[in-house]
């Protein structure tokens, strides 16, 4: 008897020193299909963070389980969430490309008790569906906003918007729409273009006979911008100096070396380049760049995922590893520090991230690598988009 | 009017470069009665062994095509031999089943080989940029892929009509068991045709490049504008496979122009309409 005891004593002793744990991480993007280059990108933000920072928070090792969802697909996306919950016991999501995914996720978090720390998604309505959800990504919104008051600036008057009709599309529209509007300048024309456009040329030739003086664009990044940035240059726009304005998903880094020369001049803006110059870019880009094989590979979503990477980290380090989504989130609200972007912190109201817009413009090294080079800084941008839709 | 002009260039433009993809598709499909998902993989094909003979090895333009199509037919050949042979005559879904295998397994490759990016081929200086044809500009390219779909129609036309190449292939097709009693090596004839759709399939991926961008998913992701315009034209028909290509170019190119918020809407609607019309497509031939 007295043995038994010492037997279960000695085993609850050991169990409560030996507390370090496996923290799990379940992170749903796309990895395949595709949008594989931008799943491969997230995983790269991540495997930097573990290279620079190491696998473990405090006593705690942290572990990484991946999850693929090829395209869009809410339900997927919710039922990978809802394994990694109940099958691994993850105690944080994270990820996510696209904004359905997440979108159908948030229902999940508060009974699961389970924090969502969002690296891409970027549609400003997200954060309001849960208390739990963190996004240290950007919005389309915050990217594109800047963009109407350069145009304003440059003294351009009459512009037209031209984008794929989908969410992020529409999204980009409204954004540079009301703030050109109300820095005094008029939309002429607003253009929706099917998502499965491949012949640009009709659109070019709509631009041009609608007179503005700039066109705003907005695609998916990948395949379609390359033929909307050459269409725009062999309708002749460029020589008819109509201004080619965008956020930067239209020259995301990967896409520059294909896009070439046709790309040159064009102004974006953006939350992240990869040729920002701090020494802070310059270690995550080299551990980013070894990471993911291929240089020319790295793009946007590796810092939404480095920095989402680092926010998963604080909250780890305020709940000691214990299971506590709430306090985790609580922990991380006016969180300031500098990432590769520079300068960020966690809006305590959204959870969104607040940060730096630059307006960039595609340019050539001296070695011949194409990139977007920082011209003009709008410091610490909120996400003007939760307030437009209230 | 100008707006007229205007859209008809760029549907012929674009109306060409479906054409001269998906007439090696018809081929396969009329002809040769497969239905061969595999043809956008195959375009794709040439379009990355282009991008590196042009821009990895610096070769000409014209030297890249020529090494194209030549070394997606080289790739193609044994695929013939030890797995579309064992498909011809076979039910549909046999065939739809291992095509869209075989485009799956080109993809994966494609994406471990060349990666997720965007592979671009350069142009001749001659191809570059806007020429100005008096009343628009448009990128001289598209001219160039405006002269080559004439030549692949006419071509085509000629060897299938008019040669005894043609003549074998549609004996062969027809009535197999008469051709080969006849003294017509059908198993050949089949073999020829085969590396006639891929080569043409590979002409097309290259030249229409500026249009469709090679990435590992273009199998894939145009597949579908390829069937639709072998299925309006009639399986098998050139003259039919090139005014489905013309009035699908303009419909869309139309659309695109005037109401793009209705998305590819007309396009489907005449696929609609046409196939309702014409169960066999525009120029089909009864079975």
């Amino acid at each position: 008897m007295k043995k038994l005891i010492l037997a279960v004593a000695a085993s609850i002793l050991m169990s409560a020193s030996a507390y370090a744990e496996v923290i799990k991480i379940g992170v749903v993007g796309p990895f395949s299909g595709p949008f594989a280059i931008q799943g491969k990108n997230f995983k790269a933000g991540i495997d930097a963070y573990i290279a620079t920072h190491g696998d473990k928070v405090g006593e705690n090792t942290i572990e990484i389980l991946y999850r693929d969802v090829p395209q869009a697909d809410p339900a997927q996306a919710k039922a990978l969430a809802q394994e990694l919950v109940v099958k691994e016991g993850v105690q944080y999501l994270a990820g996510f490309y696209f904004t359905p995914d997440a979108m159908a996720v948030t229902p999940l978090l508060k009974q699961a008790n389970v924090p969502m720390v969002i690296m891409n998604a970027a549609t400003s309505a997200i954060v309001t569906k849960s208390p739990l959800v963190v996004r240290t990504s950007f919005t389309t919104w915050q990217t594109s906003a800047p963009m109407a008051k350069i145009a304003r600036e440059r003294g351009v008057e009459k512009a037209i918007t031209v984008v794929s009709d989908y969410g992020p599309g529409v999204d980009a529209e409204n954004a540079f729409k009301t703030t050109f509007e109300k820095e005094g300048g008029k939309v002429v024309e607003s253009i929706r273009m099917p998502l499965s456009t491949n012949d640009f040329s009709p659109v070019m030739q709509r631009v041009r006979n609608s007179g503005a003086q700039a066109v705003f664009a907005f695609l998916p990044s990948g395949p379609t911008t390359l033929g909307f940035v050459k269409a725009y240059n062999e309708n002749g726009l460029k020589q008819a100096g109509i201004q080619f304005l965008a956020p930067g998903d239209l020259t995301q880094e990967s896409d520059l070396p294909a896009i070439g020369d046709a790309g040159l001049g064009i102004l974006t803006t953006f939350h992240y380049s990869l040729a920002h110059n701090s020494p802070e870019n310059k270690a995550f880009v080299a551990a980013a760049q070894k990471a993911i094989g291929n240089p020319a590979e790295l793009s946007f979503p590796s810092v939404g995922a480095y920095d989402g990477m680092y926010v998963i980290s604080k909250m780890i380090e305020a709940t000691g590893g214990k299971q506590d989504a709430q306090k985790a989130v609580d922990a991380v609200k006016g969180l300031t520090w500098e990432s590769p972007r520079g300068p960020v912190s966690i809006d305590p109201e959204t959870r969104h991230i607040t940060q730096n817009i630059y307006l960039r413009e595609v340019s050539k090294g001296a070695d011949g690598v194409y990139f977007n080079k920082e011209i003009k800084t709008f410091e610490k941008q909120p996400d003007p988009g939760l307030a437009a839709a209230k | 009017m100008q707006t007229f002009f205007s859209i008809g260039v760029d549907a012929l433009a674009y109306g060409m470069i479906l054409f001269v993809i998906s007439i090696g598709l018809s081929v396969t499909m009329g002809l040769m009665r497969v239905i061969n998902l595999a043809h956008g993989a195959f375009a794709m094909i040439g379009g990355y062994i282009a991008s590196y003979a042009a821009r990895d090895l610096g070769l000409g333009y014209g030297l890249a095509i020529v090494i194209a199509v030549l070394g997606t037919i080289i790739i193609a050949v044994p695929l013939e031999r030890f797995l579309y042979r064992r498909i011809y005559g076979a039910p549909e879904l046999t065939q739809v089943l291992m095509t869209i295998g075989i485009t799956f397994c080109v993809i994966g490759l494609a994406n471990y080989v060349f990666g997720p990016t965007l592979k671009t081929i350069p142009l001749p200086a001659g191809l570059q940029g806007p020429v100005d044809i008096g009343f628009r500009t448009i990128a001289a390219h598209k001219l160039f892929a405006i002269g080559c779909g004439v030549v692949v129609a006419l071509g085509l036309w000629y060897l299938i009509e008019r040669t005894s190449f043609g003549v074998k292939l549609r004996a062969s097709v027809d009535n197999t068991a008469m051709a080969a009693a006849l003294g017509v090596r059908t198993k050949i004839v089949y073999a020829a045709s085969f590396a006639l759709a891929v080569g043409l399939a590979a002409f097309g991926g290259v030249i229409g490049a500026e249009l469709l961008p090679v990435e590992p998913y273009y199998a894939l992701r145009y597949m579908v504008t390829f069937l639709v315009v072998v299925s309006v034209g009639g399986a098998g028909s050139i003259p039919g496979a090139l005014i489905a290509c013309l009035l699908l170019g303009a419909i869309d190119t139309t659309g695109r122009y005037l109401v793009p918020e209705y998305g590819e809407f007309f396009f489907y609607l005449a696929v609609i309409a046409i196939v309702w019309v014409f169960p066999r497509g525009l120029m089909g031939r009864a079975k």
